[in-house]
């Protein structure tokens, strides 16, 4: 038996990871996985710096934030594999929310219908009553910051003008809420569905709505024991990849959320964790983005496959708000961040279906369809970002020009 | 100028923890101390400080607010560094053990910082090991208890003297091979269950 230690944060996207330990997976690789709950991004990067962690769950422009040297303490780290596609979304507090459908709302997910309204109602607030709504993410190296970033600019929001982004532990975000500390969030689940069933707020738009298929938690490992435990890592990604399909199934859902609720991982009510799986985060609709979208995707649609367009787009927006200016090196560091060669190379005498490309241009796919695989036949799609922009990694010097920061 | 010592602020919700770090601080010359228990408006408050390091228990969930903060407060002061010196990864283990972290301006003497940071580590470990002693011994206590009610059940049920009825739990729990509080809670629940009381 290896012994793997893998720190992970209280979220439902933890759950490849718990269900790996629990349902056996990592066992039947010959690794015993030792699975460490943590209170902050901040210790998840410090224990895989000093090698306390050999892997763990990590938010996806964490490493190549690291790699780029932009967080204290920076560390090489190497993210082999996602975590799954998904799983965030926005949340208002029910006083904005009522503005909102005073000026028009109806409650849509649609991430270009919420932000119309979303953006009256800021648009109303700093005018006419010099109000700046506050909204939290759980990180500045987050997807959540940058697509919350994303869809507050294409909706004619700016971002660090009209309102002000602030960090907040994502087990904190709905108390915040409550306590009027924020007006606003995006975090992942079961977060949101915790401040909507306590009545704080109501959900207005989801990750998936802005940008399908999108990137969220990576599994991330510290380089230098990658390098010299290539087996253990491969066996790893083997377990990890058997529990993420057993996550994807329906029939385990039930089971899923039961496991991860329990009080060692994410402490809260089973029903929490099942709402954001079976696809209603609130009573009112289903989240998820059409019938073949998941809002949370752990397996299908290679939920896993850690894109190198992925990480490129991260970096882009990093570049976008201001954390680092933009360079082919940097570009280069970012993408040699997500690491699909040791993907493929792990999972090649496997069943799992592995794209043959290691990047893809974002937003190309408006719908499902069958692309070309190793092997078996690969659904990917839709990957689109919901104000119709495409992301082509091959031509990031011109997205970055035509990036606006406003 | 140069022997003026660093301001430090201590950000930890354990108020009793926080002030042995003070303690031990002012204890070693240092005259600007500040402890943050409280971490609403936390941002504003070192904002307002400005202090040259911040130390923090590892186990506050505003870890990563608070690095942001430190990170956007550039524009009011030098950049703050992390830790001590990232080549000295033993003493950032023993931190990280100790379940202390500190920030520190960049550009402060590397034999301060340390000074600092191993002054927190080692009172992060003393108030460790006094709460792990403070754990046992209340167990203990709870232990004894336990135990004298496992005795009066069976001096009552089968007329005999304590000593006796010590005996037989120690025999009991000999033969079974577990601890002799194990058999007596055991004991205990089931005349608890038979009685029909909640414990």
């Amino acid at each position: 038996m290896i012994e793997i230690n893998s720190g992970f944060i209280p979220l439902t996207d933890a759950a490849i990871l718990i269900i790996a330990k629990e349902m056996g997976f990592a066992e039947e690789q010959g690794i015993a996985l030792n699975l460490l709950r943590e209170t902050s991004w901040a210790n998840i990067r410090d224990r895989l710096a000093v090698g306390q962690f050999e892997v763990a769950h990590c938010l996806a422009p964490m490493p190549i934030a690291s790699n780029l040297g932009l967080t204290p303490f920076a560390t090489p780290l190497i993210a082999p594999m996602a975590l799954g596609m998904g799983g965030n979304a926005i949340t208002v507090s029910d006083a904005i929310y009522e503005k909102m459908c005073r000026v028009g709302y109806s409650g849509q997910f649609d991430a270009s219908i919420a932000g119309h309204f979303f953006q009256k109602v800021v648009s109303n607030l700093r005018q006419n009553e010099n109000q700046i709504l506050k909204l939290g993410v759980v990180h500045p190296f987050s997807a959540h910051n940058f697509e919350l970033r994303y869809w507050l600019s294409s909706v004619g929001v700016s971002p660090d003008e009209d309102v002000q982004i602030k960090i907040i532990p994502p087990m904190l975000m709905a108390d915040a809420l409550n306590a009027g500390q924020i007006d606003g969030f995006c975090v992942g689940e079961p977060w949101n569905s915790l401040a909507v069933s306590k009545s704080f707020g109501k959900v207005i738009t989801t990750k998936t709505a802005i940008w399908a298929s999108s990137p969220e938690k990576v599994l991330a490992v510290q380089s230098d024991w990658a390098e010299k435990n290539q087996d253990a890592l491969q066996s790893l990604l083997v377990a990890l990849v058997k529990a993420a399909k057993w996550c994807s199934v329906k029939e385990n859902f039930e089971k899923l959320a039961k496991i991860i609720s329990a009080d060692t991982y994410l402490n809260i009510p089973e029903t929490l964790v099942l709402g954001a799986l079976s696809g209603s985060l609130s009573s009112s609709a289903s989240i998820n983005a059409d019938h073949t979208l998941p809002f949370l995707e752990f397996y299908d649609n290679a939920a896993t496959f850690p894109w190198q367009s992925h990480a490129l787009w991260l970096y882009s927006q990093m570049v976008r708000w201001g954390h680092l200016e933009h360079s082919a090196e940097s570009a280069e560091i970012a993408k040699s961040s997500f690491r699909p060669d040791i993907y493929r190379s792990a999972l090649k005498s496997t069943d799992a279906i592995i794209p043959s490309g290691n990047s893809k241009v974002e937003g190309a796919l408006k719908t499902r369809t069958a692309v070309g695989a190793a092997s078996n036949t690969l659904y990917l799609g839709p990957d689109g970002f919901f104000d119709d922009n495409i992301f082509d990694p091959d031509k990031i010097d011109r997205y970055i020009l035509g990036q606006s920061n406003l | 100028m140069s022997s003026r010592m660093p301001s430090v602020v201590i950000v930890d919700e354990n108020a009793a923890r926080a002030s042995i770090i003070e303690a031990g601080l002012i204890a070693a010359g240092h005259d600007q101390v500040t402890i943050i228990n409280d971490m609403t408006g936390i941002v504003a408050k070192i904002t307002e400080i400005a202090p040259d390091v911040v130390v923090i228990d590892l186990q506050n969930p505003n870890r990563d607010m608070l690095e942001d903060a430190l990170q956007l407060s550039r524009a009011v002061k030098r950049p703050v560094a992390m830790f001590v010196d990232k080549s000295d990864s033993e003493m950032m283990q023993s931190a990280i053990d100790a379940g202390v972290s500190a920030y520190v301006i960049d550009g402060l003497r590397q034999d301060r910082v340390k000074a600092i940071l191993d002054m927190a580590v080692s009172r992060f470990n003393a108030f460790s090991k006094l709460e792990r002693e403070l754990e046992e011994a209340k167990t203990a206590l709870e232990n004894r208890d336990v135990i004298d009610q496992a005795k009066r059940l069976i001096m009552t049920s089968r007329s005999v003297s304590e000593d006796e009825a010590y005996k037989l739990l120690r025999k009991t729990a000999m033969n079974q091979n577990r601890k002799i509080v194990e058999v007596a809670e055991s004991l205990v629940l089931s005349a608890n269950l038979l009685d029909g009381r909640q414990s």
